[in-house]
C-alpha cells in the first residue's frame, strides 16, 4: 500500500495540456477565417511530426512512450509553434521547425518539465534565423487562393497562373511599420495602410482576440495565474504609451503593439507555460515585465519585425536566477527573524 | 464577530465525515486481551511497573512515566498481566515495541479512583505531576504530554482545537456534541492553569451540531467558540493560531512565545477526567470508517487490537489494507494484532474504490499548484527537486523542517507526485547524517586516544627500564618505582607548559587541575576566530593528550592494573563512595579529556568545512570558519543536552505545542546544530564564489 495522502486531486498533466489546447480553438477557427485552410494545414503537419518526433526521441532515451505522448505536451508545442509561422509558408518549414523544437528545445534537456527553454519559441527562432526568406512571406488577410490552391502553394510552391507571388503574400504590419516609418512618414501615415485594419492589422487582430478569450477560459480554469499576462501586457503596453508620448511621429501607440504580432499569443500562451517560467507570484510578475519590455525593445530597435520568441527566450535564461531570488517567505519567517534580532 | 485570519493556500478534499459522523459513540465488546502500548506518547517510553501474572485492576498504574518528558500507562480493564514485551503497535515504523498484554476477567473492576479536588489550591507543579501519572497526553495525533504544556502562566490566549479538518475523521465532532460540557470544565481548568486572557474554541464550519452544543454549554462562561471556514487543514495547530489570532509561529518556536497555547478537545475532555473524576487515560474516542459495515465512533480501551475492532464493525471483502489516522496524513497499518495508542484516533478499512490509487507519476512541470496549496508557504516543487537529488543542504535552504507534512501539495499536484514522502525521505536522510556524523566524530577521537596510549605506555615502559637500570639499588619498592614514574611523567607534562602550577605533594591532583585549565584554555583560543585551522587541530590533539595524560596519572595512583578507559567511554558510570579521591580524580580527568574532545571537535569540524572546496581561497573563509564552530559548539551542546538527558531539562522555560514530528531538546539542538553547519557550507560557499570570477 502507498503512503499519505490516500487522496488526491484527479487532475493531472494530461488534463492541463488539453485544456491549454482546447483555449486555443477559438484562435484557429478566427486563423483559418482569417487566412484560409492553411492554418490547419501547418497545424496537422506539425501535429504528426510533434508526436513522430517526440516518440522517436523518447524510445531513443529508453522511456516509456505511451504515457509521454498521451500527455499532450507535444501536441501542445506543435500547436502553438502551427499558430505562430506563417500560414503559407512551405510544408518542410513547419516540419523542420517543429522537430527541431521537440529535439533540441525538449527531448535533449530531458523532456517534459526538464526543458529550460519554451519548446515552441526555440523552434520559431531557428526558423526565422534560418530560413529568413520563407518566414517573411505571411499570407494576405482573406486573400485570393482556394483551399486547394492553398494546398499547392504549400506543398508544391505552385500557383494559379493569373497569380503572383505578390498578390498573395504581403509583409506582417509590424514588418510594415518598420520598414516605412520615415522622416517624411509618420507612424500614423503608415498605419494608415488597410493592412492595419482597426488596432494591429486587419484580420490578426481578431484572431489576437481570440487568444484573449482563450487565455480569460485558462485563467477561469485556474490553468494559467494572472501574473506573467498581466505583466508582459502592461509594460507593453506602458512603455509603448511612453514613447507614443515622447514622439509620436516615430512611435506608434500602445493598442497597436498589444494587438499586432504575436503579442496575445505570448501573453496568454507562451509566457505562461510553466516549465520554462518562475514559480513564484513575484517572480513571474518580473518574467512578465521582462518580456513586455524586451518585445517592444526588440520590435522598435531591433532588427526582428516581431520579438515574442527572442524576449521569451531571453528570458528563460533568467528563469532559475528570478526564481533564486523571489522565493516567498516561509510562515512566520518574519516573526523568525524578528526575534533573531532581537536575540 | 471575532476578526478571523486566513492561512495561506489549503485545500477542499472530499469529506467523507458523513459515513461516521451520524450515530453515537458506542462501547465495542471488551476484547479478550489487550496490547497496550508503554510508549503510546513523545518521549521517553513509560517504564513497566507490573511482573507477568499480576492481576491488575481498572485504572491501576502498569507503566510509570521516565523522566520529564514521558506520561503514566494504565491498565484499560481488570484482568492479569500476561506479558510484557516487544509487540506490535500501530506506528509507522512497523517496529516491534514493548508492551504490556493484558488477559481480560471481564469484570472491568475499577481500582480506587483518585482524583485531585483541590486542584485549584494546589501548585501547577503539583498538578502536572499529576496529569503526568494519569497519562494526559495531547489527543490530536502528536501525543505530547499535556502536563509540559501547562507549565505557563499568564497567557494571551488558549486555543482549543476542536477544527479536525481531515477527511473521514468524525471523533472530535462526536465528542463534542455528546460530551460538550466535560470538554468545556476540561478548558475552564487548563484556562485557569496557565492563566488564559481569553479562550477560545475554534471548529469548522462543517460541524454546525458540534458548534451549538459546545455553544450552549459555554453558555455563561468566558469561553468563545468560533466558528472557523472549513479548509485542510486549519486543524493544524500553527494554522488554527495564525485563524483565530493571526499570529504566524515559525518552525522551530514555541506557540507560547506569542503568549498561545493550543489543545485538542479530546485532551482536555482526558483531562477533565483525570482531574475531576480522577481516571486515568485508558480509552479514546476511535473513528471507525471506510469499508466496515458499521462505520461509526467507539470509545476504544487502549490496547485493544485493531483486528478486534474491525470484526466488531464488520469489514467488506473489498478492505485490502488499514489506514490508522485520516487519508492526507495517516499511515498503513503493518499488523492488525497492534493494539490502539493514544494518537490513534482513526481507523480506515480502505479499498481501491474508496481511495483509488493514483495515476502513474509523471515529471514536475513546474506548475506551482503545490505552492498556492501549501499552508507553510513553502515552495513545494523546490523541495521536490532538492530531495529527489539529494541536495540536502539547498532543501534545507529552501525551508524544508517548515514542511508539517499535511499533504496538501501532492493533493493538488497534476504530475500526481507523492511529494510528502520526498520530503519525509529528505529529513531522515539529514537526521541520519547526523546520528552517523556524530558517532564518526566518537570512534575518531577513541582510535586517537588508543593510538596515544600505546605510544605512552612504550616510553613509560622504556623510562621504567632506564630508571631501574640506573638504580639498581635493591632497597627501590616497586611502589616507589612507580611513584617515580608517575613524578616523571608529571614533570614531563609541567615542562610542556610554562603556566602550570610547580608539582605539589599531592602531584595527582595538581595534574588534573592543571589538564583542565590547559583544556580550557585550548577552548578558549579555539574560539578565537583568526586561528589558522592546521595548527587548532593539533593544539587540539595535544590537548587531548595532555588530558589524557592526566587521567593515566590518576590511574596509577589508584594502584590497580585495571584499565578504566571503556568504562569512561560509556557515559558517565554514576560514582560510589568506594575509592573516593582516585575515582574522583578520575572522573575529573574524563571531564577534562572531554573538554578536550569537544575542543578537537571543532577543529575537526572546521578542517572538515575547508577541505570541501580544494582550492578555497584563504582570506574570505573568515565567516565561514566561524560559522563552522559555531555549528560545531552546537553539535557539542546537543550532546550534552542528550547525555543529560530529563533532568536538566527541568530549568527549561515554557513546553512546547510540538508539531508533528515533535522532537525533544536534545533532538532539536541536533537540528539546529545541522542547520548552523549548513549555513557555515553556505557562507563557505558563498565566499568561495566571491573570490572566483569564473561561474
Amino acid at each position: 500500500m502507498m503512503y499519505a495522502p490516500y487522496l488526491a486531486r484527479p487532475t493531472t498533466v494530461s488534463t492541463v495540456m488539453f485544456k491549454v489546447l482546447a483555449a486555443l480553438l477559438p484562435a484557429i477557427a478566427t486563423s483559418v477565417w482569417v487566412f484560409g485552410v492553411g492554418v490547419l494545414v501547418q497545424l496537422a503537419l506539425a501535429s504528426v511530426t510533434a508526436l513522430v518526433t517526440e516518440a522517436l526521441m523518447l524510445r531513443a532515451r529508453a522511456v516509456p512512450v505511451a504515457p509521454f505522448l498521451k500527455d499532450g505536451s507535444a501536441l501542445l508545442t506543435a500547436w502553438l509553434l502551427a499558430l505562430s509561422m506563417p500560414p503559407l509558408g512551405v510544408w518542410w518549414l513547419i516540419v523542420v521547425a517543429t522537430a527541431f523544437a521537440i529535439v533540441f528545445g525538449k527531448q535533449l534537456y530531458g523532456g517534459l518539465g526538464n526543458n529550460p527553454f519554451n519548446p515552441a519559441m526555440v523552434g520559431f527562432a531557428m526558423a526565422i534565423v534560418a530560413f529568413p526568406a520563407q518566414m517573411a512571406a505571411w499570407g494576405i488577410p482573406h486573400g485570393p487562393l482556394s483551399a486547394l490552391d492553398q494546398l499547392g502553394w504549400i506543398f508544391a510552391r505552385e500557383l494559379p497562373a493569373h497569380l503572383t507571388l505578390d498578390a498573395i503574400s504581403s509583409a506582417t504590419p509590424l514588418d510594415y511599420l518598420k520598414t516605412h516609418i520615415a522622416p517624411d512618414m509618420s507612424a500614423t501615415q503608415v498605419m494608415a495602410s488597410p493592412l492595419f485594419g482597426h488596432f494591429g492589422g486587419a484580420g490578426s487582430e481578431w484572431v489576437a482576440f481570440a487568444y484573449v478569450a482563450g487565455g480569460l477560459y485558462l485563467l477561469q480554469q485556474k490553468v494559467i495565474a494572472w501574473h506573467t499576462p498581466v505583466a508582459m501586457l502592461g509594460a507593453l503596453g506602458l512603455i509603448a504609451a511612453l514613447m507614443h508620448l515622447a514622439d509620436p511621429w516615430y512611435y506608434s501607440g500602445a493598442p497597436f503593439h498589444l494587438a499586432a504580432g504575436a503579442t496575445m499569443l505570448a501573453a496568454f500562451f507562451i509566457v505562461t507555460d510553466p516549465v520554462s517560467a518562475p514559480v513564484s507570484a513575484r517572480g513571474r510578475l518580473i518574467f512578465g515585465a521582462g518580456v513586455g519590455v524586451l518585445v517592444y525593445v526588440i520590435r522598435v530597435f531591433g532588427g526582428y519585425p516581431d520579438a515574442a520568441a527572442f524576449s521569451v527566450l531571453l528570458m528563460n535564461i533568467a528563469t532559475p536566477l528570478i526564481d533564486r531570488y523571489t522565493r516567498p517567505p516561509s510562515f512566520g519567517a518574519a516573526n523568525r527573524k524578528r526575534k533573531e534580532k532581537s536575540r | 464577530m471575532r476578526q478571523l485570519y486566513r492561512f495561506h493556500g489549503g485545500i477542499h478534499p472530499p469529506e467523507f465525515k458523513e459515513l461516521s459522523n451520524g450515530t453515537p459513540i458506542v462501547s465495542p465488546p471488551l476484547p479478550a486481551r489487550l496490547v497496550v502500548p508503554v510508549s503510546q506518547h513523545l518521549g521517553a517510553p513509560a517504564k513497566p511497573c507490573v511482573a507477568v501474572g499480576e492481576a491488575v485492576l481498572k485504572g491501576q498504574l502498569i507503566a510509570c512515566a521516565d523522566g520529564r518528558v514521558s506520561a503514566a500507562v494504565h491498565a484499560p480493564t481488570s484482568g492479569r498481566v500476561v506479558a510484557v514485551g516487544e509487540a506490535d503497535v500501530a506506528h509507522p515504523s512497523g517496529l516491534l515495541q514493548t508492551c504490556i498484554s493484558i488477559e481480560t476477567d471481564g469484570l472491568d473492576a475499577w481500582i480506587e479512583k483518585t482524583p485531585l479536588p483541590n486542584w485549584q489550591e494546589a501548585d501547577n507543579e503539583t498538578v502536572r505531576a499529576f496529569l503526568r501519572d494519569m497519562g494526559v497526553v495531547g489527543q490530536g495525533g502528536a501525543v505530547f504530554p499535556t502536563a509540559l504544556k501547562l507549565g505557563v502562566s499568564h497567557l494571551d490566549t488558549l486555543i482549543v482545537n476542536g477544527a479536525e479538518c481531515e477527511p473521514f475523521i468524525s471523533c472530535d465532532d462526536r465528542l463534542m456534541r455528546e460530551r460538550a460540557q466535560e470538554i468545556v470544565e476540561g478548558v475552564r481548568i487548563a484556562g485557569t492553569l496557565t492563566g488564559a486572557r481569553e479562550m477560545l474554541i475554534g471548529v469548522e464550519d462543517n460541524k454546525p451540531e458540534a458548534i451549538a452544543a459546545l455553544t450552549a454549554a459555554c453558555a455563561g462562561t468566558p469561553i468563545e467558540v468560533v466558528s472557523v471556514p472549513t479548509l485542510y487543514p486549519s486543524g493544524g495547530a500553527k494554522q488554527l493560531i495564525r485563524i483565530l489570532t493571526g499570529k504566524e509561529v515559525p518552525h522551530g518556536m514555541r506557540s507560547t512565545d506569542f503568549g498561545v497555547q493550543c489543545f485538542n478537545v479530546g485532551t482536555l475532555y482526558s483531562l477533565k477526567r483525570a482531574i475531576v473524576d480522577g481516571e486515568p487515560v485508558i480509552s479514546r474516542i476511535v473513528t471507525l470508517t471506510g469499508e466496515l459495515e458499521r462505520c461509526g465512533n467507539a470509545e476504544v480501551l487502549l490496547g485493544t487490537p485493531v483486528e478486534h475492532l474491525l470484526a466488531w464493525a464488520g469489514v467488506n471483502t473489498r478492505c485490502d489494507g488499514v489506514i490508522v489516522g485520516g487519508p492526507m496524513m495517516g499511515f498503513p497499518l503493518e499488523s492488525r494484532v497492534a493494539g490502539v495508542g493514544k494518537a490513534v484516533n482513526c481507523l480506515i478499512a480502505r479499498s481501491d474504490t474508496l481511495l483509488p490509487p493514483r495515476p502513474p507519476a509523471m515529471p514536475c512541470i513546474r506548475c506551482g499548484a503545490c505552492a498556492d496549496a501549501c499552508p507553510a508557504q513553502l515552495q513545494p516543487m523546490e523541495l521536490y527537486w532538492h530531495a529527489k537529488a539529494r541536495e540536502f543542504g539547498p532543501a534545507q535552504e529552501a525551508n524544508l523542517f517548515d514542511c508539517i507534512e499535511c499533504g496538501a501539495c501532492s493533493y493538488v499536484c497534476p504530475s500526481q507526485l507523492p511529494l510528502v514522502d520526498f520530503y519525509k525521505f529528505a529529513k531522515d536522510e539529514i537526521w541520519a547524517a547526523e546520528r552517523d556524523k556524530k558517532a564518526a566524530d566518537r570512534a575518531r577521537a577513541r582510535h586517537e586516544f588508543r593510538q596515544f596510549r600505546i605510544e605512552r605506555d612504550k616510553t613509560e615502559k622504556a623510562e621504567r627500564l632506564a630508571a631501574r637500570a640506573a638504580t639498581p639499588a635493591p632497597a627501590a619498592t616497586p611502589d616507589a618505582a612507580k611513584a617515580d614514574a608517575i613524578r616523571a611523567a608529571m614533570a614531563k607534562a609541567a615542562e610542556r607548559k610554562a603556566d602550570v602550577a610547580p608539582p605539589t605533594e599531592d602531584a595527582k591532583r595538581a595534574a588534573i587541575k592543571a589538564a583542565m585549565a590547559r583544556a580550557a584554555a585550548k577552548k578558549a583560543e579555539q574560539q578565537d576566530a583568526g586561528t589558522p585551522p592546521k595548527p587548532a587541530l593539533d593544539d587540539a590533539k595535544r590537548a587531548a593528550i595532555e588530558a589524557a595524560m592526566a587521567r593515566a596519572a590518576a590511574k596509577k595512583a589508584e594502584q590497580q592494573g585495571t584499565a578504566t578507559s571503556e568504562a569512561e567511554a560509556v557515559p558517565a558510570p554514576a560514582p560510589k563512595p568506594a575509592i573516593d579521591d582516585t575515582k574522583r580524580a578520575a572522573i575529573e580527568a574524563a571531564m577534562a579529556r572531554a573538554a578536550a574532545k569537544k575542543a578537537e571537535q571543532q577543529s575537526t569540524a572546521t578542517s572538515e568545512a575547508e577541505a570541501v572546496p580544494a582550492s578555497a581561497p584563504k582570506p574570505a573563509i573568515d565567516d565561514a570558519k566561524r560559522a563552522a564552530i559555531e555549528a560545531a559548539m552546537a553539535r557539542a551542546a546537543a550532546r550534552k543536552a542528550e547525555q543529560q538527558g530529563a533532568a536538566a531539562a527541568e530549568a527549561e522555560a515554557a513546553p512546547a505545542p510540538a508539531p508533528k514530528p515533535a522532537i525533544d531538546d536534545a533532538k532539536r539542538a541536533a537540528i539546529e546544530a545541522a542547520m548552523a553547519r549548513a549555513a557555515a557550507k553556505k557562507a563557505e560557499r558563498e565566499a568561495q564564489k566571491g573570490q572566483d570570477p569564473q561561474p
